[in-house]
């Protein structure tokens, strides 16, 4: 009962807002046809999870009309989705949820396409980086690891999804913090990485929480550092007494290097402020309902939520971020 | 013993009335999207997928993976019936279902076909049942090196199998390694042999290369030679059934030997097509009538078929276990369970027994109902070959086309169909196999893709493939089967001398 006024209050208040921007004769847009939702990336990864959660919620609590199909476009790092969705100029039926291959793709492999092709909707969250390693191995530290690291001469092999993307440019920033030197391995998914560090046959990795949080349960994997500013706001127990909460930062543990990625909402170009502010108000009512706050909590999200100026202001300086990150690593595309 | 109580409690459950329609609306399901080529287990779970966001997690399972058996099981009929393999992994099952067929013995072929499925996926669900943490050990061994072995062992076991010259196999291979190179490279994130078109971005969708090569090529073919099928004489009724049956427990050991390739195959996971492919090569060298594979022999059907079932069901034990899925379809799923609040892993055996132990036993109750309905069908699938080329032809074509656009929704990729089946045609009129060249294109990636992370690994050393008895025993086993026949030849010229 609650829970429903209380949807109703926000559903209300975002329908005022809108109202209030606009003239209020002006009749809200809704989706005519079904919405389809482009994911940039391969099933089963943390960006498909991400997506097929929200269709489920979508329909479950019928929040659009129309209904959301979701399609996975993950051929050339993501190319294919950005390049289909840039290709649908003033179709509004068409979204995509971007990871940082919104800016390393088109980066490393020269496809025609920018982030500013699309038009910006909503930031949904941020997805954490932890540094993981095999439990069985004596680090009990970040200091342990690196000493370790650099011990190994040039053979510590490091894991990750995809290459010239978000994994190889942590390890590239850690190379460069610490002075130790990585063999990076590139897998296909997140999960094939985490299963390849509790196999012994790589000596760590930067999963997502998601990807890695079942193996350090089962107490395969332990979590050294997190690359973020802060620690994380999770504090329910996961394996022993540790939990989200208890990962220090990278930052702390002099492991100076700091990396959130992207997980947002852009539509095809050309959209009217009215349709952009549809997909905003769906959003906004997605991240009410109880599975999306399970899904944050499983994956320890960062919950930052953005939209506007803030939001395309905040891509920009990303946009910068990476750019500055590829050329140091010399993974431009010539 | 406390696997068998707990798989008791799992039929509980899954009897349960609704549990049961669930089931048998979910191979209906499979079976459709198996047989639309394109149309994948894979697309098929995640487009249902959201439909069962309102049932419970068991019943959500059940439901999606009794689609996955349908599929498994529908994707044989097209592969015997036209010769359009409606799935990766049924390709091999084309080799001998389709000359069955065409000798009016369609109704043997699927018979044969859906039964070694159903033997398979059972052989599977049985090991799952008993020694699933120890397999889920096993799947850990595999590393880079370790799962280039296994593709590599695909590889030899299939070379020089084929009837045609050695030299225009290895051709037809090398074009499939080339095409199967286009698009992103994985190990270097930049694009190759794309010469600046977006559209070979994705690269060279196998599904597509298919569709293409086997079902436009075919009908190609078949306009050539007259208009006609040459299936029309096939029986249809269901005693057909009855007397397959009594032939098959002749092929138990090549039953065996399948289960066997196919459990291996799926928890590594190298997945269910190089299963089949294997599966076929190596029944054709132990086979006595394996001079006669590929002219409509029951046991080339029998082979594949219950490597691939038996690895289709078995991948899902490391996506369980591990959280690895060890299939496209195995990976939709996977999202499923983390949908439904599901930490797939190794606490999942652990804290979610209903969930686990009704899955498995789904996995038997799912497998005999399909059996039953597909085995009923039989005759039905076996009567659309009496209907006249030139009508079924053009359905075939339509098909053909929706299925390769719904790969990725794209129209160049029905223009990458008809390229492809001009191309088939051409290369089959002169004689190059076109098997070789699709297996290519299916492991020719992943296979370069292990082969370069192994080697980044060990620093450019070619020792890391002999560094351990496992990956050692895989090697040599591919280097056996690579040289097969000349070993063959070595041994029977020493008996010979030997008593002189």
């Amino acid at each position: 009962m609650t829970r429903s006024s209380k949807r109703y209050l926000l559903g209300a208040m975002a329908a005022i807002s809108v109202a209030g921007i606009f003239a209020p004769a002006m009749a809200a847009w809704e989706p005519t046809r079904p919405v389809e939702f482009i994911i940039p990336a391969g099933t089963g990864g943390g960006a498909d999870q991400m997506a097929r959660t929200i269709q489920g919620i979508v329909t479950k609590h019928n929040l659009m009309k129309q209904p959301m199909v979701v399609i996975n476009k993950s051929g050339g790092a993501g190319g294919e989705g950005f390049l289909d969705v840039k290709a649908s100029k003033g179709n509004p039926h068409k979204i995509i949820i971007t990871l940082s291959n919104l800016f390393t793709t088109p980066m490393a492999t020269g496809i025609p396409f920018n982030w500013k092709d699309l038009t910006p909707v909503a930031m949904l969250a941020l997805d954490e980086f932890v540094l993981w390693v095999n439990a069985e191995k004596p680090y009990k530290s970040v200091k342990d690891f690196v000493d370790a690291a650099k011990a190994a001469n040039g053979t510590f092999k490091m894991s990750g999804t995809g290459s010239k993307q978000e994994d190889q440019i942590i390890t590239e920033a850690i190379q460069k913090s610490t002075g130790a030197k990585f063999i990076y391995i590139p897998e296909r998914g997140g999960g094939a990485v985490a299963v390849q560090l509790v196999g012994n046959h790589v000596d760590s990795t930067v999963n997502n929480p998601i990807e890695a949080v079942a193996h350090w349960r089962g107490g395969k994997l332990k979590p050294l550092c997190v690359f973020d500013s802060k620690k994380l706001d999770y504090k329910e127990k996961i394996a022993g007494d540790l939990s989200w909460n208890s990962i220090p930062t990278c930052k702390s543990q002099g492991l100076n290097t700091e990396y959130l990625m992207l997980r947002g909402i852009f539509m095809s170009p050309g959209a009217t402020k009215e349709q952009v502010d549809y997909y905003i108000a769906l959003f906004r009512k997605v991240r009410e309902t109880p599975e999306w706050k399970k899904l944050m909590e499983d994956g320890a999200f960062n919950t930052t939520f953005m939209t506007g100026d803030a939001y395309v202001k905040w891509v920009a300086t990303e946009e910068k971020r990476h750019e500055e990150l590829m050329k140091a690593a010399g993974f431009m595309a010539k | 013993m406390e696997e068998l109580s707990n798989l008791f409690h799992g039929f509980a459950v899954v009897l349960q009335p609704f549990n049961i329609m669930v089931m048998v609306v979910g191979i209906l399901l499979g079976v459709i999207i198996g047989v639309l080529p394109g149309l994948g287990g894979a697309n098929g779970v995640a487009i249902l997928l959201p439909l069962t966001f309102s049932m419970s997690p068991t019943s959500a399972i059940i439901m999606l993976s009794c689609i996955y058996w349908g599929a498994l099981f529908g994707g044989a009929i097209t592969s015997v019936l036209f010769n359009i393999p409606g799935e990766p992994w049924s390709v091999a099952t084309t080799f001998d279902g389709y000359p069955m067929a065409q000798q009016g013995k369609a109704g043997e072929a699927l018979t044969a076909a859906f039964t070694s499925s159903f033997v398979g996926a059972l052989f599977a669900v049985i090991m799952i049942t008993l020694v699933a943490p120890l397999v889920a050990k096993f799947a850990l061994e595999f590393g880079p090196a370790e799962k280039f072995g296994v593709y590599f062992l695909a590889f030899c076991s299939f070379v020089g199998m084929s009837k045609e010259p050695p030299a225009k196999t290895v051709a037809s291979m090398m074009i499939g390694f080339a095409l199967g190179a286009v698009g992103l490279d994985q190990m270097t994130g930049q694009l190759r042999l794309t010469f600046g078109v977006t559209e070979l971005l994705t690269g060279f969708d196998f599904l597509i290369a298919v569709i293409g090569l086997f079902g436009i090529g075919e009908i190609l073919l078949t306009m050539e030679e007259g208009l006609s099928f040459k299936g029309r004489a096939a029986v249809i009724n269901l005693r057909v059934v009855i007397q397959t049956w009594k032939e098959l427990p002749r092929y138990w050991m090549t039953s065996l030997r399948s289960c066997l390739i196919g459990c291996w195959m799926g928890v590594t996971p190298a997945g269910a097509t190089p299963a089949s492919f294997m599966s076929y090569g190596i029944a054709k060298r132990m086979s006595k009538r394996g001079n006669n594979f590929g002219n409509g022999e029951i046991e080339g059907v029998v082979a594949p078929e219950t490597a691939a079932h038996a690895a289709g069901t078995s991948a899902l034990l490391p996506m369980l276990a591990l959280g690895v899925p060890g299939s496209p379809t195995a990976a939709v799923l996977l999202g499923g369970l983390l949908i439904w609040g599901l930490q797939p892993g190794p606490m999942l055996f652990i804290e979610q027994k209903d969930f686990v132990w009704g899955l498995i036993a789904s996995m038997y109750l799912g497998n005999v109902v399909g059996l039953i309905i597909v085995l009923t069908c039989v005759p039905l699938f076996a009567a659309i070959l009496r209907i006249p080329f030139s009508i079924i032809a053009p359905i075939i074509l339509v098909l053909c086309a929706i299925g390769a656009y719904s790969v990725h929704n794209s129209t160049f990729d029905v223009v990458m169909m008809m390229v492809f089946g001009v191309a088939g045609y051409l290369l089959k009129k002169c004689g190059y196999p076109l098997a070789p060249l699709v297996l290519a294109i299916v492991l020719g990636d992943k296979a370069e893709e292990s082969f370069r992370q192994s080697l980044l690994a060990s620093q450019g050393s070619l020792g890391i493939f002999w560094s351990n008895g496992l990956v050692g025993t895989i090697m040599a086993l591919g280097l056996i089967a690579l040289f097969w026949p000349l070993i063959q030849a070595g041994l029977s010229r020493l008996r010979s001398i030997a008593p002189a």
